[in-house]
Protein backbone atom coordinates (compact mmCIF):
# COMPACT_ATOMS: atom_id res chain seq x y z
CA UNK A 1 0.00 0.00 0.00
CA UNK A 2 0.86 3.66 -1.24
CA UNK A 3 -0.14 6.87 0.49
CA UNK A 4 0.44 10.11 -0.60
CA UNK A 5 -0.31 12.62 2.03
CA UNK A 6 -0.77 16.05 0.94
CA UNK A 7 2.04 15.86 -1.36
CA UNK A 8 3.16 18.84 -2.83
CA UNK A 9 6.20 19.55 -5.46
CA UNK A 10 7.23 23.04 -6.47
CA UNK A 11 10.39 22.70 -9.01
CA UNK A 12 13.47 25.18 -8.04
CA UNK A 13 12.38 27.27 -11.07
CA UNK A 14 8.93 27.77 -9.71
CA UNK A 15 6.56 25.08 -11.46
CA UNK A 16 4.49 23.73 -8.83
CA UNK A 17 3.72 20.31 -10.77
CA UNK A 18 2.15 18.46 -7.79
CA UNK A 19 -0.42 20.80 -5.86
CA UNK A 20 -1.37 19.37 -2.84
CA UNK A 21 -1.91 15.66 -3.73
CA UNK A 22 -3.61 12.79 -1.73
CA UNK A 23 -3.95 9.53 -2.90
CA UNK A 24 -4.42 5.54 -1.58
CA UNK A 25 -2.87 2.85 -3.61
CA UNK A 26 -3.69 -0.33 -2.59
CA UNK A 27 -1.48 -3.22 -2.84
CA UNK A 28 -1.81 -6.07 -5.83
CA UNK A 29 -3.60 -4.15 -7.70
CA UNK A 30 -3.17 -1.81 -10.68
CA UNK A 31 -3.75 1.94 -10.47
CA UNK A 32 -3.48 4.06 -13.15
CA UNK A 33 -2.68 7.68 -13.42
CA UNK A 34 -4.05 9.26 -16.85
CA UNK A 35 -3.92 12.80 -17.60
CA UNK A 36 -2.80 14.78 -20.23
CA UNK A 37 0.75 15.90 -20.57
CA UNK A 38 2.45 17.98 -18.09
CA UNK A 39 -0.39 17.16 -15.40
CA UNK A 40 2.17 15.78 -13.36
CA UNK A 41 1.66 12.08 -13.90
CA UNK A 42 5.91 11.34 -13.92
CA UNK A 43 6.42 13.46 -11.00
CA UNK A 44 4.07 11.84 -8.45
CA UNK A 45 5.56 8.29 -10.14
CA UNK A 46 9.19 9.33 -8.91
CA UNK A 47 8.11 10.41 -5.49
CA UNK A 48 7.68 7.01 -5.12
CA UNK A 49 10.82 6.05 -5.34
CA UNK A 50 12.37 8.77 -4.02
CA UNK A 51 13.46 10.75 -7.69
CA UNK A 52 11.89 13.44 -6.63
CA UNK A 53 11.30 14.84 -2.98
CA UNK A 54 8.03 16.60 -2.20
CA UNK A 55 8.41 20.16 -0.87
CA UNK A 56 5.58 19.11 1.64
CA UNK A 57 3.58 16.15 2.24
CA UNK A 58 4.91 12.95 2.62
CA UNK A 59 4.69 9.25 0.92
CA UNK A 60 4.22 5.98 2.95
CA UNK A 61 5.18 2.65 1.88
CA UNK A 62 3.20 0.02 3.94
CA UNK A 63 3.51 2.74 7.04
CA UNK A 64 6.61 3.88 6.88
CA UNK A 65 7.64 7.17 5.37
CA UNK A 66 10.13 7.06 2.56
CA UNK A 67 11.38 9.92 3.38
CA UNK A 68 13.77 8.41 6.41
CA UNK A 69 14.61 5.32 3.12
CA UNK A 70 17.93 5.70 1.36
CA UNK A 71 17.43 6.31 -1.90
CA UNK A 72 19.25 3.94 -3.84
CA UNK A 73 18.30 1.02 -1.78
CA UNK A 74 14.69 2.26 -2.20
CA UNK A 75 14.97 2.10 -5.98
CA UNK A 76 16.44 -0.99 -5.81
CA UNK A 77 13.52 -2.76 -4.32
CA UNK A 78 11.22 -0.71 -6.88
CA UNK A 79 10.58 -1.75 -10.23
CA UNK A 80 10.46 1.33 -12.82
CA UNK A 81 9.98 1.08 -16.47
CA UNK A 82 9.79 3.66 -18.36
CA UNK A 83 9.08 4.78 -22.00
CA UNK A 84 12.15 4.39 -24.81
CA UNK A 85 12.73 1.26 -22.25
CA UNK A 86 15.95 3.13 -20.66
CA UNK A 87 17.96 0.27 -21.59
CA UNK A 88 21.61 0.72 -21.50
CA UNK A 89 22.50 0.92 -24.80
CA UNK A 90 25.99 -0.83 -24.07
CA UNK A 91 25.21 -3.80 -22.43
CA UNK A 92 23.59 -7.31 -23.56
CA UNK A 93 20.20 -7.91 -23.04
CA UNK A 94 20.47 -10.20 -20.42
CA UNK A 95 23.18 -8.04 -18.43
CA UNK A 96 20.18 -5.17 -18.74
CA UNK A 97 18.02 -7.69 -17.46
CA UNK A 98 20.29 -8.27 -14.46
CA UNK A 99 21.07 -4.94 -14.19
CA UNK A 100 19.64 -4.47 -10.55
CA UNK A 101 20.59 -8.24 -9.16
CA UNK A 102 24.16 -7.29 -10.12
CA UNK A 103 24.35 -3.95 -8.82
CA UNK A 104 23.42 -5.39 -5.21
CA UNK A 105 26.57 -8.23 -5.72
CA UNK A 106 24.42 -11.25 -7.18
CA UNK A 107 27.08 -13.57 -8.45
CA UNK A 108 26.44 -12.84 -12.15
CA UNK A 109 25.60 -16.94 -12.85
CA UNK A 110 22.32 -16.80 -10.62
CA UNK A 111 21.64 -13.37 -12.03
CA UNK A 112 22.22 -14.53 -15.52
CA UNK A 113 19.89 -17.46 -15.11
CA UNK A 114 17.15 -15.18 -13.44
CA UNK A 115 17.54 -13.40 -16.44
CA UNK A 116 16.91 -15.63 -18.57
CA UNK A 117 13.68 -16.70 -16.70
CA UNK A 118 12.39 -13.42 -17.05
CA UNK A 119 12.83 -13.16 -20.55
CA UNK A 120 10.47 -16.20 -20.85
CA UNK A 121 8.40 -14.55 -18.58
CA UNK A 122 7.74 -11.31 -20.63
CA UNK A 123 7.55 -13.43 -24.04
CA UNK A 124 10.88 -12.63 -25.49
CA UNK A 125 13.12 -15.51 -27.04
CA UNK A 126 15.71 -16.62 -25.27
CA UNK A 127 18.06 -16.19 -28.15
CA UNK A 128 18.33 -12.40 -27.45
CA UNK A 129 19.91 -12.83 -24.70
CA UNK A 130 22.88 -11.96 -26.51
CA UNK A 131 21.83 -8.66 -28.72
CA UNK A 132 21.93 -5.19 -27.61
CA UNK A 133 18.82 -3.30 -26.95
CA UNK A 134 19.58 -1.44 -30.64
CA UNK A 135 19.46 -4.80 -31.92
CA UNK A 136 15.56 -4.93 -31.05
CA UNK A 137 12.50 -3.60 -31.84
CA UNK A 138 10.41 -1.40 -30.00
CA UNK A 139 8.17 -3.33 -28.34
CA UNK A 140 10.97 -6.29 -27.66
CA UNK A 141 12.52 -3.59 -25.93
CA UNK A 142 9.83 -2.91 -23.45
CA UNK A 143 9.24 -6.46 -22.76
CA UNK A 144 13.06 -6.03 -22.04
CA UNK A 145 12.50 -2.84 -19.92
CA UNK A 146 9.90 -4.80 -18.20
CA UNK A 147 12.17 -7.91 -17.83
CA UNK A 148 14.64 -5.55 -15.63
CA UNK A 149 11.73 -4.00 -13.76
CA UNK A 150 11.16 -7.47 -12.44
CA UNK A 151 14.42 -8.99 -11.63
CA UNK A 152 15.01 -8.36 -8.05
CA UNK A 153 11.35 -9.56 -7.81
CA UNK A 154 9.49 -6.35 -5.82
CA UNK A 155 6.57 -5.60 -4.86
CA UNK A 156 6.09 -2.26 -6.48
CA UNK A 157 5.74 -1.38 -9.92
CA UNK A 158 6.17 1.85 -11.48
CA UNK A 159 5.51 1.76 -14.89
CA UNK A 160 5.76 5.61 -16.92
CA UNK A 161 3.55 5.21 -20.32
CA UNK A 162 5.66 1.96 -20.80
CA UNK A 163 3.70 1.73 -23.94
CA UNK A 164 3.46 5.50 -24.98
CA UNK A 165 6.28 4.69 -28.28
CA UNK A 166 5.31 1.48 -30.01
CA UNK A 167 2.64 1.05 -32.69
CA UNK A 168 -0.99 0.31 -31.66
CA UNK A 169 -0.70 -3.29 -32.48
CA UNK A 170 2.63 -4.02 -30.39
CA UNK A 171 0.96 -1.94 -27.93
CA UNK A 172 -2.31 -3.70 -27.22
CA UNK A 173 -0.02 -7.17 -27.65
CA UNK A 174 2.15 -5.44 -24.80
CA UNK A 175 -1.21 -4.70 -23.01
CA UNK A 176 -2.56 -7.62 -22.65
CA UNK A 177 0.57 -9.47 -22.07
CA UNK A 178 0.88 -7.03 -18.78
CA UNK A 179 -2.95 -8.11 -17.72
CA UNK A 180 -1.51 -11.76 -18.32
CA UNK A 181 1.35 -11.17 -15.83
CA UNK A 182 -0.25 -8.84 -13.45
CA UNK A 183 -3.06 -12.05 -13.00
CA UNK A 184 0.34 -14.25 -11.73
CA UNK A 185 2.22 -11.92 -10.23
CA UNK A 186 -0.06 -9.33 -8.27
CA UNK A 187 2.48 -6.92 -7.90
CA UNK A 188 1.23 -3.35 -6.69
CA UNK A 189 1.59 -1.22 -10.12
CA UNK A 190 1.53 2.48 -10.37
CA UNK A 191 0.83 3.00 -14.27
CA UNK A 192 0.81 6.46 -15.80
CA UNK A 193 -0.52 6.90 -19.12
CA UNK A 194 -2.21 10.25 -21.38
CA UNK A 195 -5.02 7.50 -23.08
CA UNK A 196 -7.70 6.89 -21.49
CA UNK A 197 -8.28 3.86 -22.77
CA UNK A 198 -5.61 2.33 -21.69
CA UNK A 199 -6.34 3.48 -18.12
CA UNK A 200 -9.40 1.59 -18.67
CA UNK A 201 -7.85 -1.38 -19.91
CA UNK A 202 -5.60 -2.05 -17.44
CA UNK A 203 -6.35 0.01 -13.94
CA UNK A 204 -8.43 -1.82 -11.68
CA UNK A 205 -8.44 2.08 -9.60
CA UNK A 206 -7.85 4.76 -12.26
CA UNK A 207 -7.36 8.32 -11.07
CA UNK A 208 -8.32 11.22 -13.87
CA UNK A 209 -5.67 13.97 -13.31
CA UNK A 210 -6.06 17.45 -14.32
CA UNK A 211 -2.66 20.18 -14.01
CA UNK A 212 -1.03 20.25 -10.93
CA UNK A 213 -1.91 16.70 -10.21
CA UNK A 214 -5.69 17.78 -9.13
CA UNK A 215 -7.71 14.98 -8.81
CA UNK A 216 -10.81 14.93 -11.30
CA UNK A 217 -12.08 11.55 -10.37
CA UNK A 218 -10.65 8.34 -9.20
CA UNK A 219 -12.22 5.02 -8.85
CA UNK A 220 -12.82 1.70 -10.67
CA UNK A 221 -13.11 2.49 -14.62
CA UNK A 222 -16.89 1.18 -14.46
CA UNK A 223 -17.94 3.45 -12.05
CA UNK A 224 -16.03 6.70 -14.07
CA UNK A 225 -17.32 5.34 -16.96
CA UNK A 226 -21.12 5.28 -15.28
CA UNK A 227 -20.98 8.49 -13.07
CA UNK A 228 -17.67 10.78 -14.41
CA UNK A 229 -17.68 13.65 -11.59
CA UNK A 230 -17.98 16.53 -13.89
CA UNK A 231 -17.85 17.81 -17.36
CA UNK A 232 -14.24 17.57 -17.30
CA UNK A 233 -14.36 13.88 -16.71
CA UNK A 234 -16.81 13.36 -19.18
CA UNK A 235 -15.18 15.13 -21.95
CA UNK A 236 -12.10 13.03 -20.84
CA UNK A 237 -13.32 9.53 -20.90
CA UNK A 238 -15.43 10.27 -24.49
CA UNK A 239 -19.00 9.65 -23.16
CA UNK A 240 -19.60 13.54 -23.55
CA UNK A 241 -19.05 12.96 -27.49
CA UNK A 242 -21.27 9.77 -27.42
CA UNK A 243 -17.82 8.01 -28.13
CA UNK A 244 -18.31 5.52 -25.58
CA UNK A 245 -22.15 4.94 -25.71
CA UNK A 246 -22.98 2.46 -28.26
CA UNK A 247 -25.54 0.80 -30.20
CA UNK A 248 -26.31 -1.63 -32.26
CA UNK A 249 -26.58 -0.37 -36.00
CA UNK A 250 -29.77 -1.53 -37.25
CA UNK A 251 -29.08 -0.41 -40.21
CA UNK A 252 -26.52 -2.61 -41.47
CA UNK A 253 -27.96 -5.78 -42.97
CA UNK A 254 -26.98 -8.79 -41.21
CA UNK A 255 -25.32 -10.33 -43.54
CA UNK A 256 -22.81 -12.15 -41.45
CA UNK A 257 -23.68 -13.65 -37.66
CA UNK A 258 -22.72 -10.74 -35.83
CA UNK A 259 -24.81 -7.69 -34.69
CA UNK A 260 -22.28 -4.12 -35.55
CA UNK A 261 -22.12 -1.92 -32.74
CA UNK A 262 -22.00 1.82 -33.66
CA UNK A 263 -20.98 4.93 -31.39
CA UNK A 264 -22.82 8.16 -31.07
CA UNK A 265 -21.49 9.54 -34.12
CA UNK A 266 -22.54 6.91 -36.63
CA UNK A 267 -18.84 4.89 -36.81
CA UNK A 268 -18.58 1.01 -36.13
CA UNK A 269 -16.82 0.48 -32.59
CA UNK A 270 -17.09 -3.05 -32.65
CA UNK A 271 -19.49 -6.39 -32.56
CA UNK A 272 -21.65 -8.33 -30.45
CA UNK A 273 -20.22 -11.17 -29.65
CA UNK A 274 -23.11 -13.04 -29.04
CA UNK A 275 -24.31 -16.16 -31.47
CA UNK A 276 -27.37 -14.98 -32.85
CA UNK A 277 -27.01 -11.65 -32.22
CA UNK A 278 -28.56 -12.05 -29.15
CA UNK A 279 -27.51 -9.33 -25.96
CA UNK A 280 -26.01 -10.94 -23.32
CA UNK A 281 -28.28 -8.73 -20.95
CA UNK A 282 -28.13 -5.74 -18.58
CA UNK A 283 -25.57 -7.25 -16.64
CA UNK A 284 -22.46 -6.39 -18.94
CA UNK A 285 -20.10 -4.18 -16.83
CA UNK A 286 -18.45 -1.31 -19.44
CA UNK A 287 -15.07 -3.63 -18.74
CA UNK A 288 -16.48 -6.72 -20.34
CA UNK A 289 -14.28 -7.83 -23.38
CA UNK A 290 -17.08 -9.38 -24.45
CA UNK A 291 -18.04 -6.13 -26.26
CA UNK A 292 -14.86 -5.73 -28.32
CA UNK A 293 -13.99 -1.72 -28.67
CA UNK A 294 -11.09 -0.76 -30.57
CA UNK A 295 -8.21 -1.03 -27.94
CA UNK A 296 -9.15 -4.42 -28.22
CA UNK A 297 -9.58 -5.43 -31.48
CA UNK A 298 -6.08 -3.91 -32.09
CA UNK A 299 -5.08 -6.54 -29.66
CA UNK A 300 -6.33 -9.83 -31.80
CA UNK A 301 -5.06 -8.75 -34.74
CA UNK B 1 66.93 4.42 -49.07
CA UNK B 2 70.89 4.10 -49.33
CA UNK B 3 70.76 6.63 -46.58
CA UNK B 4 68.06 4.53 -44.49
CA UNK B 5 69.96 1.57 -44.68
CA UNK B 6 73.10 3.30 -43.44
CA UNK B 7 71.55 5.45 -40.53
CA UNK B 8 68.85 2.89 -39.94
CA UNK B 9 70.21 2.85 -35.88
CA UNK B 10 69.52 6.55 -36.25
CA UNK B 11 65.85 6.75 -37.63
CA UNK B 12 65.38 3.14 -35.25
CA UNK B 13 65.85 5.08 -31.93
CA UNK B 14 64.15 8.35 -33.17
CA UNK B 15 61.17 6.88 -34.01
CA UNK B 16 61.38 4.77 -30.37
CA UNK B 17 62.00 8.13 -29.27
CA UNK B 18 58.78 9.63 -31.09
CA UNK B 19 56.33 7.11 -29.49
CA UNK B 20 57.75 7.51 -26.01
CA UNK B 21 57.71 11.49 -25.95
CA UNK B 22 54.28 10.72 -27.92
CA UNK B 23 52.38 8.39 -25.96
CA UNK B 24 52.58 10.41 -22.63
CA UNK B 25 50.66 13.41 -23.74
CA UNK B 26 48.26 11.19 -25.72
CA UNK B 27 47.17 9.33 -22.60
CA UNK B 28 47.97 12.19 -19.62
CA UNK B 29 45.74 14.83 -21.82
CA UNK B 30 42.85 12.06 -21.99
CA UNK B 31 43.49 11.04 -18.30
CA UNK B 32 42.95 14.79 -17.29
CA UNK B 33 40.41 15.43 -19.16
CA UNK B 34 37.74 12.76 -18.33
CA UNK B 35 37.31 14.72 -14.80
CA UNK B 36 37.70 18.67 -16.89
CA UNK B 37 34.73 17.03 -18.98
CA UNK B 38 32.73 15.73 -16.42
CA UNK B 39 33.02 18.99 -14.49
CA UNK B 40 32.45 20.85 -17.66
CA UNK B 41 29.16 18.87 -18.57
CA UNK B 42 27.97 19.34 -15.20
CA UNK B 43 28.43 22.83 -14.30
CA UNK B 44 28.00 25.60 -16.56
CA UNK B 45 30.75 27.60 -15.30
CA UNK B 46 33.62 25.52 -15.27
CA UNK B 47 32.89 24.68 -18.99
CA UNK B 48 33.07 28.47 -19.41
CA UNK B 49 36.46 29.11 -17.57
CA UNK B 50 37.82 25.80 -19.20
CA UNK B 51 37.23 26.54 -22.66
CA UNK B 52 38.74 29.93 -22.59
CA UNK B 53 41.77 28.68 -20.12
CA UNK B 54 42.74 26.24 -22.52
CA UNK B 55 41.33 28.48 -25.69
CA UNK B 56 44.23 30.97 -24.63
CA UNK B 57 47.18 28.10 -23.06
CA UNK B 58 45.94 26.79 -27.18
CA UNK B 59 46.93 29.96 -29.21
CA UNK B 60 50.41 30.20 -27.45
CA UNK B 61 52.65 29.21 -29.98
CA UNK B 62 54.38 25.91 -29.52
CA UNK B 63 58.02 26.93 -29.80
CA UNK B 64 57.47 29.80 -27.45
CA UNK B 65 56.01 27.59 -24.99
CA UNK B 66 58.84 25.17 -25.81
CA UNK B 67 61.33 27.82 -24.44
CA UNK B 68 59.39 29.21 -21.55
CA UNK B 69 58.41 26.42 -19.48
CA UNK B 70 62.05 25.59 -18.65
CA UNK B 71 61.91 28.46 -16.21
CA UNK B 72 58.03 27.92 -15.40
CA UNK B 73 59.08 23.84 -14.07
CA UNK B 74 62.80 24.70 -13.20
CA UNK B 75 64.24 22.31 -15.75
CA UNK B 76 66.91 22.65 -18.07
CA UNK B 77 65.99 23.61 -21.87
CA UNK B 78 67.07 20.29 -23.15
CA UNK B 79 65.24 18.14 -20.47
CA UNK B 80 62.62 16.05 -22.46
CA UNK B 81 59.83 16.77 -19.60
CA UNK B 82 59.31 20.73 -21.56
CA UNK B 83 58.17 19.16 -24.71
CA UNK B 84 55.83 16.69 -23.11
CA UNK B 85 54.40 18.53 -20.44
CA UNK B 86 53.82 21.19 -23.57
CA UNK B 87 52.17 18.65 -25.77
CA UNK B 88 50.29 17.38 -22.84
CA UNK B 89 48.89 21.02 -22.45
CA UNK B 90 47.86 21.26 -26.22
CA UNK B 91 46.07 17.89 -26.21
CA UNK B 92 44.01 18.52 -22.80
CA UNK B 93 43.67 22.14 -24.72
CA UNK B 94 42.30 20.26 -28.02
CA UNK B 95 40.41 17.57 -25.52
CA UNK B 96 38.31 19.25 -23.28
CA UNK B 97 35.45 20.52 -25.40
CA UNK B 98 34.85 17.51 -27.01
CA UNK B 99 35.35 15.50 -23.65
CA UNK B 100 32.62 17.82 -22.47
CA UNK B 101 30.42 17.07 -25.69
CA UNK B 102 31.57 13.49 -25.15
CA UNK B 103 29.61 13.45 -21.55
CA UNK B 104 26.62 15.21 -23.09
CA UNK B 105 26.21 13.17 -25.69
CA UNK B 106 25.06 10.37 -22.67
CA UNK B 107 21.18 10.17 -23.43
CA UNK B 108 19.48 11.80 -20.76
CA UNK B 109 16.87 9.03 -20.40
CA UNK B 110 19.34 6.72 -19.59
CA UNK B 111 21.03 8.62 -17.22
CA UNK B 112 17.63 8.81 -16.18
CA UNK B 113 16.96 5.26 -16.08
CA UNK B 114 19.95 4.32 -14.41
CA UNK B 115 19.04 6.74 -11.12
CA UNK B 116 15.77 5.34 -11.50
CA UNK B 117 16.78 1.29 -11.08
CA UNK B 118 19.25 2.29 -7.86
CA UNK B 119 22.68 3.38 -9.42
CA UNK B 120 24.76 5.29 -7.28
CA UNK B 121 26.31 7.90 -8.22
CA UNK B 122 29.95 6.95 -8.82
CA UNK B 123 28.79 3.04 -10.42
CA UNK B 124 26.60 5.52 -12.26
CA UNK B 125 29.59 7.47 -13.45
CA UNK B 126 32.25 4.65 -14.19
CA UNK B 127 29.65 1.86 -15.58
CA UNK B 128 26.86 4.40 -17.03
CA UNK B 129 28.58 7.73 -18.28
CA UNK B 130 32.10 6.68 -18.62
CA UNK B 131 31.24 4.16 -21.07
CA UNK B 132 28.55 5.63 -22.91
CA UNK B 133 31.19 8.82 -23.29
CA UNK B 134 33.48 6.37 -25.33
CA UNK B 135 32.95 6.68 -28.86
CA UNK B 136 32.91 10.75 -28.82
CA UNK B 137 35.94 10.14 -26.45
CA UNK B 138 37.44 8.24 -28.61
CA UNK B 139 36.96 10.45 -31.52
CA UNK B 140 38.21 13.51 -29.75
CA UNK B 141 41.30 11.12 -28.86
CA UNK B 142 42.06 10.21 -32.19
CA UNK B 143 42.59 13.92 -33.40
CA UNK B 144 44.92 14.61 -30.42
CA UNK B 145 46.56 11.62 -31.44
CA UNK B 146 47.89 12.61 -34.74
CA UNK B 147 48.34 15.95 -33.83
CA UNK B 148 50.95 15.36 -30.73
CA UNK B 149 52.78 13.22 -32.98
CA UNK B 150 53.04 15.78 -35.85
CA UNK B 151 53.58 19.08 -32.98
CA UNK B 152 56.01 17.27 -31.82
CA UNK B 153 58.44 17.48 -34.32
CA UNK B 154 58.86 21.09 -33.65
CA UNK B 155 60.73 20.09 -30.42
CA UNK B 156 63.62 19.74 -32.29
CA UNK B 157 64.23 23.22 -31.93
CA UNK B 158 64.82 22.60 -28.21
CA UNK B 159 66.40 19.49 -28.80
CA UNK B 160 63.65 17.41 -28.22
CA UNK B 161 62.24 16.47 -31.29
CA UNK B 162 62.49 12.76 -32.00
CA UNK B 163 61.92 12.30 -35.54
CA UNK B 164 62.07 16.12 -35.81
CA UNK B 165 65.74 16.22 -35.52
CA UNK B 166 65.75 14.70 -39.22
CA UNK B 167 63.93 17.91 -40.51
CA UNK B 168 66.32 20.05 -38.99
CA UNK B 169 69.55 18.06 -39.79
CA UNK B 170 67.81 17.76 -43.46
CA UNK B 171 66.95 21.09 -43.82
CA UNK B 172 70.90 22.42 -42.79
CA UNK B 173 72.69 20.09 -44.83
CA UNK B 174 70.07 20.75 -47.76
CA UNK B 175 69.34 17.08 -47.65
CA UNK B 176 65.98 16.47 -49.06
CA UNK B 177 66.00 12.10 -48.53
CA UNK B 178 66.18 12.91 -44.60
CA UNK B 179 63.41 15.20 -44.57
CA UNK B 180 61.29 12.74 -46.66
CA UNK B 181 62.76 10.28 -43.77
CA UNK B 182 61.70 11.90 -41.39
CA UNK B 183 57.75 12.63 -42.86
CA UNK B 184 57.10 9.03 -43.91
CA UNK B 185 58.20 7.84 -40.35
CA UNK B 186 56.14 10.16 -38.76
CA UNK B 187 53.03 9.20 -40.97
CA UNK B 188 53.55 5.88 -40.22
CA UNK B 189 54.14 6.45 -36.12
CA UNK B 190 50.40 8.91 -36.70
CA UNK B 191 48.63 5.90 -38.49
CA UNK B 192 49.61 3.23 -36.24
CA UNK B 193 48.69 4.90 -33.35
CA UNK B 194 45.40 5.77 -35.04
CA UNK B 195 44.51 2.33 -35.84
CA UNK B 196 45.34 1.16 -32.47
CA UNK B 197 42.59 3.58 -30.71
CA UNK B 198 40.46 2.34 -33.44
CA UNK B 199 40.95 -1.09 -32.46
CA UNK B 200 40.86 -0.28 -28.91
CA UNK B 201 37.72 1.19 -29.55
CA UNK B 202 36.43 -1.72 -31.02
CA UNK B 203 36.88 -4.30 -28.67
CA UNK B 204 36.05 -2.13 -25.81
CA UNK B 205 32.43 -1.26 -27.22
CA UNK B 206 31.28 -3.69 -29.46
CA UNK B 207 28.00 -2.26 -28.78
CA UNK B 208 28.92 1.19 -30.91
CA UNK B 209 29.30 -0.54 -33.96
CA UNK B 210 26.10 -0.12 -36.25
CA UNK B 211 22.98 -1.95 -34.94
CA UNK B 212 21.44 -4.44 -37.24
CA UNK B 213 18.55 -4.23 -38.50
CA UNK B 214 15.52 -4.93 -36.27
CA UNK B 215 14.98 -8.61 -36.10
CA UNK B 216 10.95 -8.66 -35.65
CA UNK B 217 10.55 -11.74 -37.12
CA UNK B 218 11.83 -13.09 -33.68
CA UNK B 219 9.34 -11.76 -31.40
CA UNK B 220 7.71 -14.38 -29.72
CA UNK B 221 4.12 -13.11 -29.15
CA UNK B 222 2.41 -13.24 -26.11
CA UNK B 223 0.80 -16.70 -24.73
CA UNK B 224 -2.36 -15.98 -23.34
N1 LIG C 1 12.97 18.82 -13.16
C1 LIG C 1 12.01 19.73 -13.43
N2 LIG C 1 12.24 21.04 -13.29
C2 LIG C 1 11.29 21.95 -13.54
N3 LIG C 1 10.04 21.66 -13.95
C3 LIG C 1 9.74 20.36 -14.12
C4 LIG C 1 10.70 19.32 -13.87
N4 LIG C 1 10.11 18.13 -14.12
C5 LIG C 1 8.86 18.41 -14.50
N5 LIG C 1 8.62 19.75 -14.50
C6 LIG C 1 7.36 20.42 -14.83
O1 LIG C 1 6.37 19.93 -13.95
C7 LIG C 1 5.15 19.72 -14.65
C8 LIG C 1 4.73 18.27 -14.53
O2 LIG C 1 5.68 17.48 -15.22
P1 LIG C 1 5.53 15.91 -15.33
O3 LIG C 1 5.36 15.33 -13.99
O4 LIG C 1 6.69 15.42 -16.13
O5 LIG C 1 4.20 15.75 -16.17
P2 LIG C 1 3.63 14.52 -16.99
O6 LIG C 1 4.45 13.31 -16.67
O7 LIG C 1 2.21 14.39 -16.55
O8 LIG C 1 3.72 14.89 -18.43
C9 LIG C 1 5.38 20.20 -16.07
O9 LIG C 1 4.95 21.52 -16.18
C10 LIG C 1 6.87 20.10 -16.22
O10 LIG C 1 7.32 21.06 -17.15
MG1 LIG D 1 5.55 12.13 -18.01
Amino acid sequence: MIEFHGVSKRFADGTLAVDDFSLLIPSRKTTVLVGSSGCGKTTLLRMINRMVDPTSGYVDIDGDGIAAMPPVSLRRSIGYVMQNSGLLPHRKVIDNVATVPLLTGVPKKEAHARALELLDTVGLDRSLADRYPSQLSGGQQQRVGVARGLAVNPNILLMDEPFGAVDPIVRADLQHELIRLQRDLDKTVVFVTHDIDEAFLLGDQVVILQVGAHIEQQGAPSDILANPANEFVADFVGSARGKRRLMVDETADSRGDDLVLIDGAGYPAGVVDAPGGVLPGAGSSPKSRSISNKTDQAGDA
Amino acid sequence: MQWLWENRDLVFGLSLEHVRLSVIPIIGGFIACIPLGWLANRFRMTRAIQLTIFGILFTIPSLALFVTLPSVLGTKILNPINVVVALTIYAIAIMVRGAADAFASVPRDVIESANAVGFSSASRFWTVEFPLAGPVLLANLRVVSVTTVSLLSVGALVGNGALGYLFINGYQRDFPTEIMIGIVFTLVIAVVFDQILVLIGRILMPWARRPRRSPRALMVRGAA
